[in-house]
């Protein structure tokens, strides 16, 4: 049997990809450029007995999600720039709290209103610093279409395996491009389902650590009661100040994700093994610096590109082993330098890193790229 | 036989956080006993806050309990009740919580009409941080941040829950304790959004800035300005100055509940599909 093909905005395939991983539940709040996957939500979710609500504004939208998460639902949230600085206290409550939740943002031109309407690569840093205090962050940046509807399907699954709400942010070229979705069957691509109490409810402790790194979570409703705060808390979900319990408990929580950096991050090598010069790309300016790859390999020049799937946490292990045996790096990226920066901490200053950086809501085009490998080769 | 409390109340979490004197313990009390009133389900009933002194009750009452950030308890409440409908969910909070932070929340879930009972303890005050002036402290009152007197105008809670629409709207006090739990049980027997004012004191941050001697003065004020609803009606406009209504002040069976539209709106999308 054939798969089923589409022709796809990426909102929609993200959309449906959210669709395929399980997703029941979607609160948002209207915003340029991510509206569409509202939506889509609107439309399919009540089909499937699912639930769709527009929330009052985009924290609404975030408490609505963390909520539903609790009672057992697959939940995502949709917004761009703006809404997502609005939700960032929440987000550190799903972070704290544990609480399995998808955030789609799309990067569009900021800060503030911005250009709601241009494309940006300037939240990557928002994903993994927006909200105060420490906390662990998984953020993934897909470069086309089709990336986008796995992406999200790896992103509910990652959400669920490790407890934590998962950010998937395409720049709003990836977001608003059309392109050819071929949709995996039904089970084609695994879904994980978050790890469920083993234990009578009488002995059910929410941030229970014997059971590792990642503690189960039950579901308000199924039996089981129990505290959820946004406090530091102990193991038993109960607010504590006990200096050992917070230390330990902060600990986990980034170690959750941080300890399975090499689960969690995906990327693409591409024309790296003699590579001199490497991009180091993401989201839709990759796709010029795969353009620009190809054409410095017909000028003679040995380039390639790294490019992330997985921007948080960041592949420095991956980044620093290339620098031992290269010239330069090339970081063509939608904002002043925030993917540069961590690809210098990565460089440890073995090889330059010469930044290509744009803000003015183009996109960076590949004789931008080209021009600067010849420049550094 | 009294009333045995401990029996909802979770192991080894008490004494609460609450200073002598204030009224929040009354609250959790009458919410108790309108909980056994209803045997309700403590798995399947889900109390939500927010912050503040009156929000820290989700610790105490051994259910299933959600403790949320400054403001947003009506959302995340939204979400429980949408995803989990058979659920019973409570909100309970303060009122710089529920109508300065959380104020949008709280109106847009009024106007929903979202099977939801919010329980807002009133004590005119932000007494966590030390007593910081709010929507509902009176005009010309004193608090940390008011030292000349407060010139904001405050907030009618009954009036703006009335007026976004919630459709059952009630008002206690924390001295008239054996209503509470009848407003409460009322309350959550009704389908749609509820609120329950319970208009509360707080002797620590506010009662010492405006002049009130002891705790025994505010509970007499709160004694002697409530009028029930049917007392009222035989009062003229000069008896009931500086006056409150009390009891069960607004009530609408005819507004079609958010839970069940939504279940319709289901099935007309399975239907077209």
């Amino acid at each position: 049997m054939s798969k089923k093909v589409a022709f796809l905005q990426g909102n929609e395939a993200a959309s449906y990809g959210a669709l395929y991983a399980g997703c029941n539940f979607f609160a948002g709040y209207p915003i340029t450029p991510s509206t569409e996957v509202a939506e889509v939500m609107a439309a399919e979710l009540p089909k499937i007995g699912g639930q769709f609500i527009q929330m009052e504004d985009e924290i609404g939208a975030m408490a609505a999600i963390l909520g539903a998460a609790l009672t057992g639902a697959k939940v995502l949230d949709s917004t761009s720039g703006p809404g997502f600085s609005l939700k960032q206290e929440l987000i550190g409550m799903g972070c704290i709290s544990e609480i399995p939740c998808v955030v789609y943002n799309v990067m569009r031109g900021g800060p503030s209103t911005g250009m709601p309407t241009g494309p940006s690569q300037s939240d990557v840093m928002c994903a993994k610093w927006g909200t105060h205090g420490d906390h662990p962050a998984i953020c993934l940046v897909p470069a086309t279409v089709q990336e986008l509807f796995e992406e999200m399907v790896r992103a509910f699954n990652l959400s669920e395996k490790y407890r934590t709400p998962v950010f998937v942010m395409p720049d709003e070229i990836i977001a608003h491009m059309r392109e050819r979705v071929v949709f995996p069957e039904p089970g084609e691509i695994p879904i994980v389902p978050r790890k469920a109490p083993t234990v009578p409810p009488a002995q059910y402790k929410p941030f229970d650590t014997s059971f590792g790194d990642v503690p189960p979570l039950a579901a308000f409703g199924s039996g089981y009661k129990f505290h959820v705060t946004s406090l530091n808390k102990a193991e038993d979900g109960f607010p504590t100040t006990k200096a050992e319990l917070v230390q330990a408990e902060q600990e986990r929580q980034v170690r959750k994700v941080e300890g399975n950096a090499d689960d969690i991050i995906e990327f693409e090598e591409y024309q790296l093994d003699d590579a001199e010069v490497v991009i180091v790309a993401y989201g839709s300016t990759s796709r010029s610096a795969r353009f620009a790859v190809n054409e410095a390999r017909k000028q003679g020049i040995k380039a390639g590109m790294f490019r992330l799937k997985t921007f948080w946490p960041f592949p420095y292990k991956q980044l620093t082993a290339l620098s031992g045996r290269i010239k330069a790096f090339i970081t063509p990226e939608m904002n002043l330098g925030m993917c540069s920066g961590e690809v210098e901490r990565a460089a440890q200053g073995k090889v330059p890193v010469k930044g290509i950086f744009r803000v003015d809501g183009e996109p960076i085009n590949p004789d931008q790229i080209l021009a600067k490998i010849k420049e550094v080769k | 036989m009294a009333f045995d409390y401990d029996k909802y109340i979770r192991p080894g979490k008490l004494p609460h956080i609450w200073c002598p004197g204030c009224g929040h313990g009354i609250v959790m009390k009458g919410l108790i006993r309108a909980m056994d009133t209803l045997k309700l389900q403590m798995e399947n009933t889900t109390i939500v806050s927010g912050i503040g002194c009156a929000s820290r009750l989700t610790g105490y009452i051994d259910c299933c309990t959600l403790h949320t950030a400054h403001g947003r308890a009506a959302a995340f409440a939204t979400g429980v009740k949408l995803a989990k409908p058979e659920m019973d969910v409570i909100v309970v909070g303060g009122d710089g919580d529920g109508t300065a932070i959380g104020g949008n929340h709280f109106i847009h879930a009024c106007r929903r009409n979202i099977n939801i009972t919010y329980i807002i303890m009133n004590n005119n005050i932000y007494g966590m941080t030390g007593g910081q002036f709010s929507p509902t402290t009176p005009t010309g009152a004193k608090s940390s941040t008011t030292p000349y007197g407060n010139p904001d105008p405050c907030f009618d809670l009954a009036k703006l829950a009335i007026g976004a629409g919630a459709t059952f709207v009630a008002r206690g006090t924390a001295f008239h304790a054996n209503q509470i739990d009848k407003l409460i049980v009322e309350a959550i027997q009704h389908k749609g959004f509820s609120v329950v004012e319970i208009l509360d004191d707080c002797p620590t941050t506010y009662g010492r800035r405006n002049k009130f001697k002891s705790v025994i003065e505010m509970m007499n004020r709160l004694k002697e300005i409530a009028v029930p609803v049917k007392a009222a009606e035989k009062m003229t406009a000069e008896q009931l100055q500086g006056k409150v209504l009390t009891g069960v002040l607004y009530k609408d069976e005819t507004k079609p509940e958010y839970i069940a539209e939504y279940a319709k709106l289901i099935e007309r999308a399975k239907a077209a599909k």
